[in-house]
């Protein structure tokens, strides 16, 4: 059967292969390169070795953009997990209406990022005004800004997944708990938590890498004002690239960085919470 | 669903009500964003920034005067074709074409293969950015810049992710089928029409939806890659926004709710499939 597939590698792979190397594998190592030189055009590429990455983090709007992102991503993901968690927790005690709850839940999922910031920018300023200030006029507002849109967007999705956890948790299993006693929180931190394991990593995995790449929420929410105080990591590297003549080898090596941290942290929590998965 | 059924009554009937009544009023909440914006595109973009939570009213009401200005002002409409046509011409390749490798890579051992599957896989942890730059030089260098162009690109960067949800699948096929089918006299791409695919529909489903969730609202590649006046709908309302952050009030609620309600519309028709999608595509994730 082999053999006769591997002629086939022209209709099987060969349209995939193309297509990635072209959006993805050829950028990608260009990519690393260029973060070693100076260019304008890709072409005119000098080499300068690590000065781009020397320039990173002497460059207070990357510290700035850096220092946000990681509070934003440890307040949303945080939030994200234990309000998900909780109504997907709610919601499988078999309440009526629960199919609708759940529908309404998830569906701020489906509404595009450049969407649900302005949105909320109707919304926040709305509420802002009976307090006589904006979102662009302190960075604060704009964090809790940010967090709040975080959450309406990805508690039904996160919420989603948890039920499909807490569905797989045997149902002999909470009986015999109740039969041996066990109270209600008993229950809940020594079965379903650990038999949910699984959903805990994909969920923190996914809340974690949105919040940390956040881009078009935060464009459209904020656009990183005031000044750019709430720009996070990704629309740094954006200005960099296209907003700053000369700093494009400087903005790829950010990219790089940017690749690096979310590779490592994705890697890490993958790691961890994996290890404390049970086999049921 | 099966465990559902013992989880039924463990709540009394009083908890029950008490908890549906909080569930009702969050739910309230989490849909009165929209029915804020929804309000406001009525009104005069003189009352929208203004008094966001006032209704419309005598002076304020415009019924649809924000629409037709905003419909003209973005070009609403040739966007949301350009949006739909992308969307499903790219979801029906990726379907189709990451499908076909994800099973040929797990056919076919060889290094080259099992090379290839590490490379998809760690192009899903890949963020844009990092890809951003060079990425649209390339596609500029190559006259990938129309709608056209988009599906290629959309094919490449979701490969990742598709060929890793497809060759989970394919690894639980059993083998004895295909070969059976080969044996009958198929070739490879009639096993893989008549026999494989079939199979694989659950995860064609799974993957046809997390990739048009993504291509529909993405904001970035297209505007990086389409030239300005052939936007798609999320490029037309950050469009909106002139220079020096002014914003056409009233063209913006009338936009957000033009661009809210198809996905809503499309959502209610095919949730269970969209629910049932995000949840299998999480758990293989």
């Amino acid at each position: 059967m082999q053999k006769s597939m591997k002629r086939y590698f022209p209709i099987f792979v060969l349209p995939t292969l193309i297509a990635f190397i072209i959006a993805f594998l050829y950028p990608f190592i260009m990519g690393i390169y260029l973060s070693f030189t100076e260019f304008t055009t890709v072409k005119d590429a000098t080499w300068v070795g690590l000065s781009n990455y020397k320039k990173i983090f002497l460059d207070q709007n990357f510290i700035n953009a850096l220092v946000f992102t990681v509070k934003f991503t440890v307040v949303s993901v945080v939030t994200i997990n234990v309000f998900g968690f909780l109504l997907a927790y709610i919601l499988t005690r078999g309440i009526k209406g629960t199919n609708l709850f759940r529908t309404v839940f998830f569906m701020p999922n489906l509404i595009g990022g450049i969407v649900l910031g302005y949105v909320w920018q109707l919304l926040l300023n709305g509420i802002l005004a009976g307090f006589g200030v904006t979102l662009s006029f302190d960075a604060k507002y704009g964090f809790m800004g940010l967090v709040l849109l975080m959450n309406w967007q990805l508690i039904g999705y996160m919420m989603i997944i948890y039920i499909a956890g807490l569905q797989n948790v045997p149902g002999e299993l909470v009986e015999a708990a109740k039969i041996d006693g066990a109270t209600k929180m008993q229950t809940l931190f020594r079965i379903y938590i650990p038999m949910v394991m699984p959903s805990i990593t994909i969920c923190l995995f996914l809340t974690l890498t949105n919040s940390f790449k956040l881009y078009d929420q935060n464009l459209a929410l904020t656009a990183g004002g005031p000044g750019r105080q709430t720009a996070m990591l990704a629309m740094d590297i954006f200005t960099t690239f296209y907003g700053r003549v000369g700093w494009e080898g400087v903005g790829q090596a950010k990219a790089v960085v940017f690749f690096l941290m979310v590779a490592v942290i994705s890697l890490t929590q993958l790691y961890l919470t994996r290890r404390k998965e049970v086999e049921s | 669903m099966k465990n559902s059924e013992n989880q039924k009554m463990e709540v009394s009937k009083t908890t029950g009500a008490v908890l549906t009544v909080i569930l009702t009023i969050l739910s309230l909440t989490f849909l009165y964003p929209i029915a804020l914006v929804l309000m406001n595109s009525f009104k005069s973009k003189l009352f929208i920034s203004d008094a966001p939570f006032q209704l419309p009213a005598e002076g304020t009401y415009v019924g649809l005067t924000n629409y037709i200005e905003g419909v003209r002002k973005t070009g609403f409409f040739p966007a949301f074709g350009r949006s739909l046509f992308i969307t499903v011409a790219s979801v029906a390749v990726i379907v189709l074409f990451t499908s076909m490798t994800a099973w040929f890579i797990t056919r076919v051992k060889s290094v080259f293969t099992s090379l290839l599957y590490y490379v998809f896989v760690f192009a899903m942890i890949v963020p844009f950015q990092m890809v951003m730059f060079t990425m649209s030089k390339t596609a500029n260098d190559l006259s990938l810049n129309s709608i056209y162009g988009m599906i290629l690109l959309y094919l490449g960067f979701g490969a990742g992710q598709a060929v890793f949800l497809f060759c989970g699948f394919v690894k639980a096929i059993p083998l004895e089928i295909e070969e059976a089918a080969m044996i009958d006299g198929c070739s490879p791409l009639q096993t893989y029409t008549h026999v494989v695919f079939p199979m694989l529909k659950p995860t064609a489903i799974t993957v046809a939806i997390l990739n048009a969730m993504w291509i529909w609202n993405d904001y970035l590649l297209p505007s990086l890659i389409l030239p300005q006046e052939e936007g798609t709908i999320p490029m037309v309302i950050q469009n909106l926004k002139g220079g020096y952050g002014s914003i056409d009030m009233g063209a913006m609620m009338a936009m957000l709710v033009l661009a809210i309600v198809p996905i809503i519309i499309f959502y209610l028709s095919c949730q269970k499939h969209i629910i049932k999608g995000v949840a299998a595509g999480a758990v293989k994730g």
